[in-house]
């Protein structure tokens, strides 16, 4: 009380002593203890975006096996029952492993910076959502090298998935999996929006919001809204198999196209909880590399809502053969192709911006033309999904394998990379190789469509989807070898991006804090950012506002120096409201993430898991939340 | 090049007319034609759609670059109602496509009231097929294959036993879910006579990708022919090889999960075998019915179809050469 919350400020203080006293108070302890223990979001997001990375090269790897496979017809490298693991561990590790933490740790990482602030939100929470993330990695992939990997596909259908048709512990895996990485993902979206909507700079007002923090916002609310449903469905299994209840049985009054509602209710925002990140992505890098703000930033946000809306409204498209009235399939068709609308007008205003700027040809910016070749082609075959008569002959085929890729990995991987390659100076301070970044983006757009275009005729030609083999008389021997072959060609290309990007932290050339002239505030700092992020927050005044001189950004001052402290602001106007403390370092969130995996993984096995892993899970967060007497438990 | 890809069905392939064995493109029953011209309208539309948007690019890139100097600093109207027009014909189009979708659905319509219903049990990894009773006589199973008279609208009932199937003869009509505890329907309809070639297109298990089904389109004739021998009992034979076939049939394990009418075998795990012999293929689509195959399968089914549930039943070779001769025999 002595303190009485007006401990040492920065008003009056000098740049190198600020950044002395700042550092003190923000950084992260070397050693294995302070690598442990740390809250900074930025050692956080670029822990969760390497993760990530190496599950997208995890995953890469069992695509090619599967490519091996069906390279021939009835091919014999691998036997159905592991050819069943690998696409199911190729889809779920893709989804959950990869793209849906990748997009968030992008926004850990940059969203703090974007909106002007010193750390995100309940950053111990952030600690632990990385720790629970990577537990769910090692359970499945664990699981799947002792041949326990799940086979039941990414969608686990039951009855397949259920007690009777799933023997053994795999379909437990990929429900218990399920846990794991959507504990994670609602942990980092609370913490996304309450940082956008209390911690940003003064002056950020709605309207001054940036486009890819927009873009994090709407999915955060996605993530919310949407996770719940599967967690439903995949503790309702786990039930089903492990207490015998029957809520998946038809034989005992349960339904076994509730598991369907219930998965695609989650599964399709999912799509757009992988795609909105990258749209904003896309908006970043188009405004930066066109030299103008991007057109129409009203609309842009609007399309980011009216697309969150609607992805709520179109689960059904996923079981138009399932034998639901034809009434309901009508206004699925419907409301399907209405979300066309808003990626109309987001694509538009990207023509636009272009059209208006002045493109600067970077390795980033080749990326999103790259993205706007293939995503406009996934679009317009979501269309043709969207409609039933047409479903009923492709759903299930080829031919929504080639869509959905075209989606997934033309509309949100492509501006990943883009992403990667703008992004990377300010993770690591380093620039990565616009030589080979050139090369990398050549051989993953030609790779990419040699590899996924012709699954559209496998898929009209009548091969279906999680075939393990097919017959020799079957038409599709020539275009699956093509397939193959092209496959090698957009593996190299990753391979090539890995080891520019590994090359590149270690040596690449030295990062200026704004090596783009990019207008938004994370390239305010310098490149990578000090402890603290900024040595005095920044004020906005405007949408884009940095100027070519970084200096010139007005700054708050007021800050205490003497604990970690940042600013909430109101949520519409960002008017400054109080003086927060942020919370320091504590090894607590990996105590009770792993307490957590206890409970998790023996869950599995026994129902009293639940009871007796409370325990420990109770004492870890004991420990967490006691008050431990530093400056920052003061109010 | 390779042997085993001038297989004998190649042939079947040729023989039912080209590409059009399993293809959504290849459509030869109304339902499926229906489909074929949505699908390759909203082919065409998003075609052209796609490379105006590709020309809006490359112009819009291409126009920046000659640009440099005279960077546009004026009105930003003209591009505000460029895009709204663009959306507006997004709009148009999208209503189009759905107008034309729900056109199409109400075209497939539902089976008249004279269909000929047939009843489809998927199971892993089967089809498991009953014609009920009808005047011209009672009703009967057969399995993995499917006879439909030409030019008439065919109503299956669609049910599973065990897990999510998925019925889909893409030249015939779309594809439907088997989903137990429900029962789905689908019309089917064949133009022209032919051999029309389907296979599960849900993923059901280790199995999924041998799953086949082959759909008979014949005259009302040569419909009505083969269902009255179908209705028959596994006719008995003086052949002593096949004899001693079916005696080691009844006596091993086979006819605990196998019937054959008229004989004592009535297991009901795996298909009717009454009539196998007469059928194109065995195990679902995996292999052309000769003796040589029934052997091959008999003999080592974990192998030509890993997984399957059926079991390798150890036998002498004289058992297993009688036991193929006797389903052999079983037209």
């Amino acid at each position: 009380m002595t303190q009485d919350g007006d401990g040492l400020r920065d008003s009056s203080m000098e740049g190198s002593e600020l950044h002395r006293r700042l550092t003190a108070i923000w950084s992260t302890p070397s050693g294995l203890w302070g690598a442990l223990s740390t809250v900074d979001h930025k050692i956080i997001g670029r822990r969760y975006v390497t993760t990530a990375f190496v599950f997208l090269a995890l995953g890469g790897v069992l695509s090619l096996l599967i490519r091996l496979q069906l390279a021939q017809p009835e091919a014999r490298f691998i036997g159905p029952d592991r050819y069943n693991q690998i696409f199911t561990m190729h889809g779920t590790n893709m989804m959950f492993l990869f793209a849906v933490p990748v997009m968030q740790a992008m926004a850990i990482y940059l969203v703090p910076l974007m909106v002007g602030t010193r750390n995100i939100a309940f950053p111990r929470l952030n600690a632990f959502s990385y720790w629970v993330y990577l537990a769910g990695g090692l359970l499945l992939w664990i699981a799947f090298a002792v041949d326990t990997g799940p086979d039941v596909g990414w969608f686990a259908y039951v009855p397949l998935a259920g007690p009777e048709y799933g023997a053994g512990k795999r379909a437990d895996i990929w429900a218990q999996m399920i846990t794991f990485t959507e504990v994670s993902a609602l942990a980092v979206a609370v913490e996304i929006v309450v940082t956008v909507f209390k911690q940003r700079a003064p002056g950020m007002s709605l309207d001054r919001i940036p486009l890819f923090v927009w873009s994090m916002l709407v999915t955060s609310f996605l993530v919310i809204m949407a996770m719940p449903a599967i967690m439903v469905a995949s503790s309702s299994l786990i039930l089903d198999r492990l207490v015998g209840t029957h809520f998946f049985n038809p034989a005992e009054g349960g339904d076994v196209l509730l598991w369907q509602h219930l998965f695609w209710f989650f599964g399709h925002p999912e799509v757009y909880i992988i795609f909105l990140p990258a749209v904003g992505m896309v908006s970043t890098i188009v405004a930066t590399f066109t030299r103008r703000p991007v057109f129409g930033y009203l609309g842009m946000v609007m399309a980011l809502i009216a697309t969150g809306v609607l992805a709520f409204g179109l689960w059904v498209h996923h079981m138009f053969v399932a034998g639901l009235p034809r009434l309901g399939e009508s206004f699925f068709t419907a409301s399907s192709m209405a979300i066309a609308v808003p990626a109309g007008l987001q694509i538009f205003c990207w023509l636009a911006t272009m059209w208006a700027g002045r493109p600067v040809f970077k390795t980033p910016f080749l990326f999103v033309i790259g993205f706007m070749v293939i995503f406009v082609i996934g679009g317009l075959t979501g269309v043709m999904v969207a409609s039933v008569p047409f479903d009923t002959q492709v759903h299930d085929t080829y031919f929504v394998v080639a869509h959905f890729h075209y989606v997934l990995v033309g509309g949100a991987v492509f501006p990943l990379l883009g992403a990667v390659y703008y992004w990377f100076p300010k993770f690591t301070g380093r620039m990565m190789s616009e030589t080979l970044g050139r090369w990398i983006f050549g051989l993953i757009f030609t790779g990419f469509n040699l590899t996924f275009f012709p699954m559209h005729i496998l898929g009209l030609q009548g091969m279906p989807r999680r075939i393990y083999t097919y017959q020799p008389e079957m038409p599709w021997s020539g275009l699956n070898l093509f397939i193959s072959l092209s496959a090698v060609i957009l593996a190299l290309g990753f391979l090539l991006f890995f080891v520019d990007a590994i090359r590149s932290a270690r040596s690449g050339s030295l990062a200026p804090a704004n090596p783009w002239g990019a207008r938004t505030l994370e390239w305010a700092t310098s490149s990578p950012p000090p402890p603290y992020n900024f040595a005095r927050l920044p004020v906005v005044d405007r949408l884009d506002p940095l100027s070519d001189d970084i200096e010139a950004v007005p700054v708050a001052s007021g800050l205490r120096v003497d604990r970690r402290e940042l600013l909430t602001s109101s949520v519409v106007h960002a008017s400054p409201e109080a003086r927060e403390a942020s919370p320091g370092d504590s090894i607590w969130p990996l105590w009770a993430a792993l307490a957590s995996t206890l409970m998790l993984i023996w869950s599995i096995f026994s129902p009293w898991a639940v009871v007796w892993g409370s325990i420990p899970l109770a004492i870890t967060l004991i420990g967490w939340f006691w008050p431990k007497g530093v400056p920052e438990d003061e109010a | 090049m390779k042997t085993h890809r001038a297989l004998p069905l190649s042939v079947l392939v040729l023989a039912s007319g080209c590409g059009g064995y399993q293809s959504a493109l290849g459509a030869k029953g109304a339902p499926a034609i229906h489909v074929e011209h949505l699908i390759v309208g909203i082919v065409a539309v998003c075609t052209v759609i796609w490379i105006l948007v590709m020309m809006m690019l490359v112009l819009a890139l291409v126009r920046a670059r000659r640009s440099v100097a005279s960077q546009a600093t004026g009105s930003e109207k003209p591009l505000t109602v460029a895009v709204s027009a663009a959306i507006a014909a997004t709009v148009v189009i999208i209503a189009g496509m759905t107008i034309a979708s729900f056109y199409t659905t109400r075209n497939i319509g539902l089976p008249d009231s004279t269909a000929l219903t047939i009843t489809v049990r998927g199971q892993q990894w089967w089809w498991q097929v009953f014609y009920a009773d009808s005047p011209a006589g009672p009703g009967f199973q057969t399995a993995n294959e499917i006879h439909i008279p030409v030019g008439r609208d065919v109503r299956l009932r669609l049910e599973s036993p065990d897990v999510i199937h998925s019925f889909w003869v893409p030249s015939l009509a779309g594809k439907q879910d088997l989903v137990p505890g429900r029962t789905n329907s689908l019309l089917l309809r064949a133009e022209k006579p032919g051999v029309y070639r389907g296979q599960c297109a849900e993923f059901c298990g280790l199995q999924h990708s041998h799953m086949a089904i082959l759909v008979i389109a014949e005259t009302q004739a040569a419909f009505e022919g083969w269902a009255a021998t179908q209705r028959l009992d596994a006719a008995g034979s003086a052949d002593p090889d096949i004899a001693a076939g079916q005696a080691s049939f009844m006596a091993k394990p086979c006819a605990a999960c196998h019937t054959v009418r008229g004989t004592p075998a009535g297991g009901t795990t795996g298909p009717d075998l009454t009539h196998v012999g007469g059928r194109r293929t065995i195990a679902a689509g995996l292999l052309e019915t000769t003796r040589g195959s029934l052997a091959a399968w008999i003999a080592d089914p974990q192998t030509l179809k890993p997984g399957n549930n059926m079991p390798m039943v150890p036998l002498t070779s004289i058992e297993l050469r009688n036991i193929s001769a006797y389903m052999e025999s079983l037209k």
